[in-house]
């Protein structure tokens, strides 16, 4: 890889010791990947954030480091709630761990935001064609799918190295010629809601690590773009999806790229309906917690909550996982959600999270959950819509 | 140290990770996940099913053809460091990003893409010299 003369000097420690390592993780990844340059990014999200997950040897080197990152940089969800972790059953212990790994990262100049969809926050930090250093696999999927930026789904380090240095090794998505569709998947029907969930869990196991594009009868919004997108990202490694007729579009390339619709497109396949309504039901246990919110809920999914629990009580765990930002800009919400008595979570989710380790079956309207609950909490999961969630919740 | 007057005992190959470091070659034949197939407080090998299940790596110039599973498993070479019982240096066929970021933030020198196929050069035991500045490995 090509290093510019002031890169070559970082990489060769004349501005100290973390910046040097910093480098020397992007000079590694170039190698490996056969990269030609550096090049500058917009924002970085930074994976390794959860104690649960990184332990104490990620704590003691995140820890270990010092400078300020060159661009706006975010993090992957905690552990705990911030702020309501007591009334939670966290542990004293566990809860002084992860504070420790976020004041770290905030000593670094990163902004203590632990969401999964930072995009949702600040809607600055990815516009159409930028490059990113992103970590979390579905917000990679909707920064590249929905928004049309470009980020490689990075491991904890090199986003952080990527943030310290303001640039990353241009490889992989941030190339016209890796974005093309490989795979084109018709689905019969209509979808709405939870539907793309499953229809993402199917879909990222049959499409792997390629790129789909996808004819649907119906339109998806947003949130269920971020949700089908969430889905291949957990049951396959999809990083970039599309949908046909909808921007963003396929990049166009020079020749001898021109008949790319018919070349790059290797396989051609339809799921049926039924095998998307199956999803729910091939996966059966009766719910002791109904959790809502992988990835973290936008302020539209939360008005909804509330119209559906309004004078409403529930009669099970209920709890909804969104970032402590969208809690703070939505108090009205909020406190009409918890009128019933479901409680709304911040900074984690059920995935990262020791909290619902004590749980025998959640219900989950996400396809990624469906997909992580049971290996990462060690309970079953049942998949529904919001609707049914609230039903279930409700349930006398 | 000196390559200078044999290079039949130097094997060329590629920089990952820089440093130098001697010490008796470990192989493992087998893509090895530090994170669940290593012990981070002892060094030990206890990947399930793993052919050398037991066997430190500690001190060992470690020879794998290069990692897999979580990337976590970059945290764990730091941590084996910390504990004083990381690998001294490593050798891989081909590095990828968990095992490369694990050495590089953990100051352990590593090589890959050697020019001869360590696999059939290299037996247990064998003393060499990892120099993952330079990108080679010399017979001690």
């Amino acid at each position: 890889m090509h290093l510019t003369p002031s890169e070559e000097r970082i990489l060769n420690g004349e501005q100290g010791y973390v910046l040097q390592k910093a480098m020397e993780i992007l000079a590694a990844l170039g190698d490996i990947y056969d990269v030609d340059r550096l090049i500058p990014v917009k924002s970085t999200q930074i994976a390794g954030v959860s104690y649960k997950n990184i332990g104490e040897a990620g704590l003691e080197w995140i820890s270990g480091l010092s400078g300020k990152v060159k661009v706006p940089s975010v993090l992957n969800p905690a552990g705990l709630d911030r702020v309501r972790w007591r009334e939670l059953s966290i542990s004293e212990e566990f809860a002084a761990k992860q504070d420790e790994v976020i004041r770290a990262y905030e000593s670094l100049g990163i902004l203590p935001w632990c969401t999964c969809t930072p995009y949702e926050i600040r809607t600055d930090l990815a516009k159409p064609g930028d490059h990113l250093a992103w970590s979390e696999s579905s917000a990679v999927a909707y920064a590249n799918s929905v928004i049309g930026a470009r980020t490689n789904r990075e491991g904890g380090p090199s986003a952080l190295a990527a943030a310290l240095i303001g640039t990353t090794p241009n490889y992989g998505y941030h190339l016209d010629r890796n974005r093309l569709p490989s795979i084109a998947i018709r689905v019969e029907g209509r979808l709405s809601g939870a539907d793309y969930g499953a229809f993402g869990y199917i879909a990222g196991a049959i499409a792997g690590s390629g790129v789909p594009i996808f004819s649907l009868e119906s339109v998806p919004t947003n949130d269920e773009r971020k949700a089908l997108g969430a889905a291949m990202a957990a049951s396959g490694a999809v990083a970039l999806h599309y949908i046909a007729g909808t921007a963003p579009l396929p990049p166009t390339l020079p020749r001898p790229h021109l008949d790319q619709d018919t070349r790059d497109i290797v396989e051609r396949i339809t799921i049926e309906h039924a095998e998307i309504k199956e999803v729910y039901q091939t996966h059966q246990c009766d719910p002791d917690l109904i959790a809502i919110g992988c990835p973290h809920c936008s302020a539209a999914v939360l008005a909804r909550l509330r119209d559906l629990l309004a004078g409403k009580t529930v009669t099970k765990e209920f709890w909804i996982f969104t970032s402590g930002i969208m809690r703070d800009r939505h108090p009205d919400l909020v406190a009409g959600i918890e009128s019933s008595g479901a409680k709304v979570i911040c900074d984690t989710c059920m995935v990262v999270s020791p909290l619902c380790e004590r749980f025998r079956c959640m219900m989950v309207s996400s396809g990624k959950a469906l997909a992580y609950v049971p290996q990462m909490c060690g309970s079953d999961a049942v998949l529904g819509s919001i609707e049914d969630c609230v039903r279930s919740a409700v349930a006398p | 140290m000196s390559t200078s007057n044999s290079m039949s005992t130097m094997i060329a190959g590629h920089p990952v990770s820089k440093g130098v470091a001697s010490g008796e070659i470990l192989i493992s034949e087998t893509p090895i996940s530090f994170l669940g197939g290593i012990d981070p407080n002892t060094g030990e090998i206890v990947e399930k099913n793993h052919p050398k299940k037991g066997v430190s790596i500690a001190g060992r110039v470690f020879l794998f053809p290069h990692g897999k599973g979580s990337t976590v498993g970059s945290y764990i070479i730091y941590s084996l460091k910390k504990n004083g019982v990381a690998p001294c240096a490593m050798i891989n066929l081909t590095s990828e990003t968990i095992v490369a970021v694990g050495a590089i933030i953990s100051d352990i020198p590593l090589v890959d893409r050697l020019k001869e196929d360590p696999f059939t050069v290299f037996h247990d035991g064998d003393l060499v010299e990892v120099d993952g500045t330079r990108g080679h490995v010399t017979w001690k």
